[in-house]
């Protein structure tokens, strides 16, 4: 057993990373691990920090190992957001946290997992604190690309590239670790594109199974300009609620310790000298909600997007289109079907087009338009036109 | 004891004038006073001050204003008071809407205490109704049309209205006519969003254009105008979707009735195709108007200009 038993399919990494942990001249003060999303990105960073604070390199088993995988070690701190960018107050504390000595271990960690998420701001109050941290101080960053940082704090970092892990490995992960049928497996894995974790959340949910399939079933209900604005307005309900049903009960339960903490009766008003706190929470959780919803429907178009990447396929010539067929595997196998009957009713030309007009929907949804908006748009490109 | 309640702060300003102006021939000219006393600030104790028998019992008004944003006391001691009122003394109590301090309230129309109601115009035949009243009470006469030119103007805010009128009339003699108006607020239109997108969806540009113009010289945003649009295509879009087999049907769309025969009259003109082409654009804009365009002017005039030609059938 290893710190390492969980990132499938990333042994160049995997070694890089070995290395630096074994030979004391293969360190450096800052890491960038990038990879697609799905890649484990954030495991391979926390699995990094429990080999280095493990006296035998990465045993697993320790309390040093399985405190930092689990995020709770003292000297490692985990930055994430669940609000679309980290702000300059939220990095600020990391600055001065740098300059301390371990408490306990070897090193003083500080993981960023969502370095993406920095915005010009807040990446150049970290710029000083990275590039030149006190001896045993490591920054660890992740993104899902170099380009997605800020060119100063790429310069000031060594890159480690997580690649896409193969589909079998995905399925047998699966298999092996959390049971799930081989077919199922299988299936899961190609349709979450080796995704990890959404291939083992669709394993488990068969709800977001379905979810899925009815996000690509748009692709054949949309038979003219009303149906795309209906259907359009159907998707974006469904990620409202989605997202609220994954932030509602946290929201209550994040107020209801607030009011306790403040001394209040719940139900009651606050008086005004602490209405302030409570403003600045929900602004909080309407952040949290905002992120929520465009991930679910970032999620919808990525989906959507590979089901024209298999009729493009089928259309090319490059698949048969039959599951365990000839050439390249369709992502979505158990759609054969309607990816033929798309193939049979489009030209490549219209395929490419409408791929097209998901990416562009996926980047107005990241500028901010209004998502209705978005989704309608790229909706109506998705309609059959002669 | 009066009650003024609504948010319309010039209307509430001038029944506070009025009941004082009351109160004051009541008690004769030189004997009244007046105490003011501010909601958000109220401490305790304060009303009982001041409404508090006197030695010499001059008779007074107190105004209490902004009540909607009264500490507790405020309610507390307001509904004490109305249990046991001071005969000489008036009490004004100003709400400016919302549901704070309903306890107050209605303890205050329990007693049976007139209640002015302020509420906001909404609708410009209110508005030139207010007008007509405006000039009726100054002793002047006014133009239909220049009642509307005025309305149209300055609409969206009636002490800017009032303030409009009080200048005409003291400006100006004889009947104020069209041109009158003109000379002093010529040029000067409030249009909003929605009217821009009506237009546009209406077939006419140069009008849209023309609106969209004035909508961006009196303040509003480049991306409300967005939203409009976005907002009446989506409402065509439905309808539309009404008249196929196995569609929606109206009732199911979350329209009003008004809407839904708006957007029938207005689909006429429209083809499926014209309404992908404008969604698109719309969309497009959107994203330059949100800073991925150099100029939000240009974009959303292209995208209003863009909707008016996809119309026609």
């Amino acid at each position: 057993m290893s710190v390492w038993d969980d990132l499938v399919g990333q042994d160049a990494a995997v070694a890089v990373l070995r290395g630096a942990v074994a030979d004391p001249s293969a360190m450096t003060h800052a890491w960038l691990l990038t990879g697609p999303p799905g890649s484990g990105r954030s495991n391979a960073a926390r699995a990094f920090a429990a080999a280095l604070l493990c006296p035998r390199g990465g045993c697993g088993e320790c309390h040093e190992c399985t405190t930092a995988l689990a995020g709770t070690h003292a000297d490692v701190e985990v930055v994430a957001t669940e609000a679309t960018i980290l702000r300059r107050q939220d990095v600020e504390p990391l600055v001065q946290l740098a300059q301390r000595s371990p408490s306990g271990g070897r090193w003083r960690i500080i993981v960023i997992e969502d370095a993406d998420r920095l915005n010009e701001t807040s990446g150049n109050v970290l710029l000083k604190a990275i590039e030149e941290p006190p001896p045993r101080t490591v920054w660890v960053l992740c993104a899902p690309s170099p380009q997605d940082v800020l060119v100063t704090i790429r310069s000031r970092s060594r890159s480690v590239v997580l690649r896409v892990p193969p589909v079998d490995a995905v399925a047998r992960l699966l298999v092996e670790r959390d049971g799930v049928e081989p077919e199922l497996a299988d299936a899961v894995a190609h349709a979450s594109q080796s995704h990890i974790g959404l291939a083992r959340r669709l394993a488990r949910d068969p709800e977001a199974r379905a979810r899925r399939r009815e996000v690509l079933d748009l692709a054949r209900r949309i038979r003219g300009v009303p149906d795309a604005v209906l259907a359009a307005g159907d998707l974006v309900e469904v990620a409202q609620a989605e997202a609220r049903a994954a932030t509602e009960e946290r929201d209550a339960e994040e107020k209801s310790r607030l009011y306790r903490a403040l001394g209040a009766e719940e139900g009651k008003p606050l008086p005004p000298a602490l209405r302030s706190q409570l403003k600045s929470l929900e602004e909080e959780q309407k952040r949290r909600a905002t992120r929520a919803q465009r991930d679910v429907l970032d999620r919808a178009m990525t989906d959507l997007l590979s089901l024209y990447r298999d009729v493009l396929l089928v259309q090319l010539g490059a698949s048969d289109g039959a599951s365990g067929g000839r050439g390249i595997d369709l992502v979505n196998v158990e759609l054969a079907d309607a990816v033929r009957t798309l193939a049979a009713d489009s030209t490549p030309e219209q395929t490419l087009r409408r791929m097209d007009a998901i990416g562009t929907a996926r980047e107005r949804l990241a500028a901010n338009v209004a998502p209705l908006l978005a989704v309608e748009a790229m909706a109506v490109a998705l309609r059959p036109q002669g | 004891m009066i009650l003024v309640s609504g948010p319309e702060g010039l209307l509430a300003e001038r029944a506070v004038e009025r009941a004082v102006a009351l109160a004051r021939d009541a008690a004769g000219a030189e004997r009244l006073e007046r105490i003011d006393v501010a909601g958000p600030t109220y401490e305790t104790g304060r009303l009982a001050v001041a409404t508090s028998p006197s030695l010499f019992g001059e008779p007074r008004v107190v105004v209490v204003d902004d009540a909607q944003l009264g500490t507790d006391a405020l309610v507390t001691e307001v509904v004490e008071y109305v249990g046991a009122p001071e005969p000489d003394v008036t009490l004004v109590v100003v709400h400016r809407g919302g549901q704070r301090g309903k306890r107050m309230l209605d303890a205050i129309k329990a007693t049976g205490a007139p209640v002015v109601a302020c509420d906001a115009l909404k609708r410009d035949s209110d508005k030139e109704d207010f007008v007509r009243a405006e000039f009726r009470t100054a002793g002047r006469r006014i133009d239909a049309e220049a009642v509307q030119g005025l309305v149209a103007a300055l609409g969206s805010d009636l002490r800017e209205l009032a303030s409009a009128c009080s200048q005409l009339v003291a400006d100006t003699t004889g009947t104020v006519t069209t041109a009158v108006v003109d000379r002093y607020y010529g040029g000067r239109m409030e249009v909003t969003g929605f009217r821009v997108a009506d237009a546009a969806a209406a077939g006419r540009s140069a009008d849209a254009v023309t609106l969209l113009r004035h909508a961006l010289a009196s303040g509003v945003d480049p991306v409300v105008v967005v939203a409009a649009l976005a907002l009446k295509l989506r409402q065509l879009a439905k309808v539309a979707a009404t008249r196929s087999a196995g569609g929606p049907r109206p009732q199911d769309l979350g329209l009003a009735p008004w809407q839904l025969e708006r957007a029938r009259k207005e689909l006429v003109r429209w083809t499926p195709e014209g309404l992908a082409t404008a969604i698109t654009a719309v969309a497009r804009a959107d994203e330059e108007v949100k800073g991925g365009g150099r100029d939000p002017v240009y974009s959303v005039e292209r995208a209003v200009l863009t909707v008016a030609r996809a119309t026609g059938r």
